[in-house]
């Protein structure tokens, strides 16, 4: 990874952000920063990292708007891959995203390039979700055993939770009391122990994505070939409604069809990423699968919070990676973990079935 | 004349309002009721003071003895945004942050271009300091360290600019800093503070604070002149400097932050084409040569940006008008296919235009055709009405596109048409209830300068539940203070604007806040 990939590798998680994740102007910032000042990062596939050796995942916890006004300190990684090899007892080989999705998949590369390690290109959402035990890692049943936080200060501390969604729940507390922005590892795990438990191949896959939109005369053609989504509908937002509860953004948002797409209305449901989309009563798709929302002509991500009436859009969907597919991986994040009373249907019998 | 006083005073009850745009320099003289008593358009010169100085000139030539009638003088200007551009006059900032530990892995101006931050930074550092989002400090402020910086840029830094964590919800250590800087440098280097520029987002915030510093020699040059040409005049009046969100700022203040004339053009067109129309809520088109510039009238002011902007390859986050530019205005050129531009013949319309004699079909022949305008006169040939009508229609469609995006979908806004091309607009458009040219619609601008109320503003993080009522009055006491502050009339000001926007992922609900107070200029 070298400071030319960056945008577009930002790009490309803005997209697999299904319009949250967080700002990534932040994270490529201080990823370019880092690489200038620790070097490139190698990219490599989890077949490279040695079985007894560690995979460190990372990713920033706390508000949006807070982690945009108090930057980190910068050593936070290191003082995590230190207790992390203390309490382990064996060294840390790699740094994964946790989730590829919005900031948290940019800013591994600084993270990265800090710690002078390589980047493994795997993450464990293969796109963003709201909470800590959403991620592949939890849905495989490994152990969440281990939770490393640090935050500006230079305060670490170590959570040793019965499972994912206790880490969440502590986590989350330990992260307000650090002023609602910290650094955290969870499902520090052996390259053994990683395989077959995270989602591998996304970091090429975002960085595909960022070169497609960028360099394509047909930036949402490109965009599409890339995905191998569909385009539910193309465009212009008529209605956008937010509120909050239970610390998320939730509302929804209203598309009026466009050209071939005139005459029909796509609804959005949002809980910080687009959940669901809905026509005529009736689901075109549905979380885990991706549904994102670009601009029209430069195929833009367009997030949930900077949605305004007028854009000329495109909404995308395709599917997510099978392990959310099974059993408890829509447990964890199918429809119904978001409060949604309707059965998953994956996206390509929606809109091919 | 009936508006002398007795007693022998002339009544100083005439406003020159002066917008020094990119192309053209424009003024004019308002009454007290709002007549426009003169008026001028003027070419821009590059040194700003000589265009300045003609188009004043030629309006105080028009008054004859009314001359001395004249009590301010509002000026409104892109200089600060070309001197950004093209890296003239900036000076040399120290740029320091008050947030260590935190914020260190992201330095002062590290996003910017190299030869802007070359021309631009002295000195940038990152101290001990700034607040948690509830207040808390992350660390006590440094004394000594901050000594230690600023005893190394004496006589290096020509300004300093100070950015905390956190500051626009609490200002202390950035007003506490600013105390010690001056303690240090005294009165004659300038300090910013970001807590007064721009909004939550630390770097965009930053950004802003550190051009804002760069830019006050600049801006007392505009002054300069300015004061110059009075003085010449023998005039003794009160200047203002128009800013971004289309009030005025007084002239100490204006010195103190320049960045904020930086969209002040597009905010003085909309507010003057408020008042010769009379009219609080509208759409604006401001129609030029090679643009269409469309803003939004919202309770009087100009609708603000809720997105950041790029100034010279640096990403800022102060107050800026709501404008949607659309590559369309009298230059436009039109293909053989009917296409409508992007390419426009701009100033050469004049001679390139087939109405005016020249070889390139323009939406200037193309809306004279349609009758919009001027009578053709050169005929255009007719093997070309096809392709001109249907870059008519095609234009039409923008239009009314632009205005669709502008409305938020509410159809039955006016619309009012200003600047020099504003004939192209139709008289009737999809989503427009009404199009309304108000006379000397094409100096709207320098209008909107003579005009302007005076503003403050304040933006903080409050409780969502308990305690909120509390806290949006005490932020509406201190955004009318920062009015006052600013030249405004106690007795007048008003409360014009509050965002309530909620927080995601916090313990507490939490909502950011940002009230606008406004009022008229106190009384000379």
């Amino acid at each position: 990874m070298t400071l030319d990939d960056v945008p577009a590798l930002a790009r490309g998680c803005a997209i697999l952000g299904t319009g949250g994740g967080g700002d990534v102007e932040t994270g490529t910032l201080t990823a370019v920063r880092a690489i200038d000042e620790y070097g490139e990062v190698p990219l490599i596939p989890l077949s490279e990292v040695p079985d007894d050796s560690l995979v460190l995942p990372l990713s920033g916890i706390g508000a949006p708007t807070v982690a945009h006004e108090m930057l980190m300190s910068g050593e936070e990684p290191l003082l995590i891959r230190d207790e992390v090899e203390r309490i382990l007892g064996r060294p840390v080989a790699a740094v994964m995203a946790c989730e590829i999705g919005g900031s948290n998949g940019v800013g591994p590369v600084g993270w990265a390039a800090r710690l002078g390690l390589p980047l493994v290109d795997a993450d464990g959402m293969g796109r963003a979700f709201p909470e800590v035990q959403m991620v592949s890692m939890y849905v495989a049943g490994r152990p969440v055993n281990l939770v490393v936080l640090a935050d500006v200060q230079g305060n670490v501390t170590t959570v040793r939770p019965i499972d994912g969604l206790w880490s969440e729940r502590i986590s989350r507390a330990v992260c307000i009391a650090s002023g609602a922005s910290a650094l955290m590892a969870d499902y520090v795990l052996t390259g053994a122990q990683a395989r077959g438990a995270v989602i591998e191949g996304t970091v090429s896959k975002a960085l595909a994505i960022g070169h497609a939109v960028q360099e394509g005369a047909d930036p949402l053609g490109s965009l599409c070939a890339t995905l191998d989504a569909s385009v539910l509908i193309t465009g212009k937002v008529i209605d956008v409604e937010r509120r909050t509860g239970g610390g998320f953004v939730r509302g929804s948002l209203v598309i009026d069809g466009t050209g071939d797409d005139r005459g029909r209305l796509l609804r959005v449901e949002i809980q910080n990423e687009n959940l669901i989309a809905l026509e005529d009563g009736r689901a075109r798709a549905c979380v885990p699968d991706l549904i994102t929302v670009v601009d029209a002509q430069t195929a833009g991500a367009i997030s949930t919070e900077s949605l305004r009436y007028g854009q000329r859009v495109a909404v995308l969907s395709w599917p997510c990676d099978p392990i959310w597919r099974t059993e408890r991986g829509l447990a964890t994040a199918g429809p119904r973990a978001f409060g949604y009373d309707i059965d998953y249907t994956p996206v390509e019998e929606l809109n091919h079935g | 004349m009936a508006d002398r006083t007795s007693g022998g005073t002339v009544a100083r009850d005439l406003r020159i309002g002066v917008d020094v745009g990119g192309t053209n320099t424009d003024a004019v003289v308002l009454s007290a009721k709002g007549e426009v008593l003169a008026r001028t358009k003027q070419a821009t010169s590059a040194d700003v003071s000589s265009g300045l100085h003609t188009a004043l000139t030629a309006v105080l030539d028009q008054l004859g003895d009314d001359v001395r009638r004249v009590g301010r003088v509002m000026l409104g200007t892109t200089h600060a945004t070309n001197a950004i551009l093209e890296r003239r006059g900036l000076g040399k900032v120290a740029a320091i942050r008050l947030g260590g530990p935190a914020t260190t892995s992201v330095p002062p101006a590290q996003s910017w271009p190299a030869d802007l931050s070359a021309a631009i930074t002295a000195r940038t550092a990152v101290l001990p300091g700034g607040h948690y989002v509830d207040g808390r400090p992350i660390s006590k402020l440094d004394p000594g360290a901050l000594r230690a910086v600023l005893a190394d840029v004496a006589g290096e830094a020509d300004a300093i600019a100070l950015t905390g964590v956190f500051s626009p919800a609490f200002a202390d250590q950035e007003l506490e800093a600013a105390e010690i800087a001056r303690e240090e440098l005294g009165d004659a280097v300038p300090i910013s503070m970001s807590h007064e520029i721009g909004t939550l987002g630390l770097l965009e915030r930053e950004n802003a604070t550190i051009l804002n510093a760069s830019l006050y020699r600049v801006i007392s040059a505009v002054w300069d002149g300015l004061q110059h040409t009075l003085a010449e005049r023998g005039l003794d009046v009160t200047t203002y400097f128009a800013q971004n969100d289309g009030t005025l700022m007084a002239i100490d203040y204006a010195v103190r932050y320049p960045v904020l004339t930086i969209g002040s053009g597009p905010a003085n067109s909309i507010r003057g084409a408020a008042f010769l129309s009379g009219l609080t809520d509208a759409i604006i088109a401001d129609v030029g040569g090679t643009s269409t510039d469309f803003g939004v009238l919202y309770a009087g002011f100009p609708r603000e940006s809720s997105a950041g902007v790029e100034i010279g390859g640096v990403r800022t986050n102060f107050r800026m008008p709501d404008i949607l530019a659309l590559a369309l205005g009298g230059g436009t050129v039109i293909g053989p296919d009917g296409a409508v531009g992007p390419q426009s013949v701009g100033y050469r319309i004049t001679e390139k235009a087939l109405t005016f004699g020249g070889d390139t079909p323009t939406m200037t022949d193309a809306g004279a055709l349609a009758g919009r305008g001027a009578p053709t006169g050169t005929p255009v040939p007719e093997r070309l009405h096809g392709v001109l009508g249907s870059a008519v229609r095609t234009a039409d469609q923008m239009l009314a596109d632009a205005v669709d995006r502008m409305t938020l979908g509410k159809t039955d806004q006016p619309l009012i048409a200003v600047g020099g091309g504003a004939f192209l607009i139709p008289d009737a458009l999809d989503g427009v209830a009404e199009v309304i040219r108000p006379a000397h619609g094409d100096v709207a601008n320098a209008v909107g300068a003579a005009i302007a109320m005076v503003s403050g503003t304040i933006e903080t993080i409050i409780p969502a539940g308990e305690g909120r009522r509390e806290a949006i009055a005490e932020a509406s006491g201190v955004a009318g203070r920062r009015a006052v502050q600013a030249g405004a009339d106690p007795a007048g000001v008003e409360v014009v604007e509050i965002t309530e926007v909620p927080m995601s992922y916090l313990p507490e609900p939490a909502l950011r806040l940002r009230v606008k107070a406004a009022g008229p200029l106190g009384n000379l």
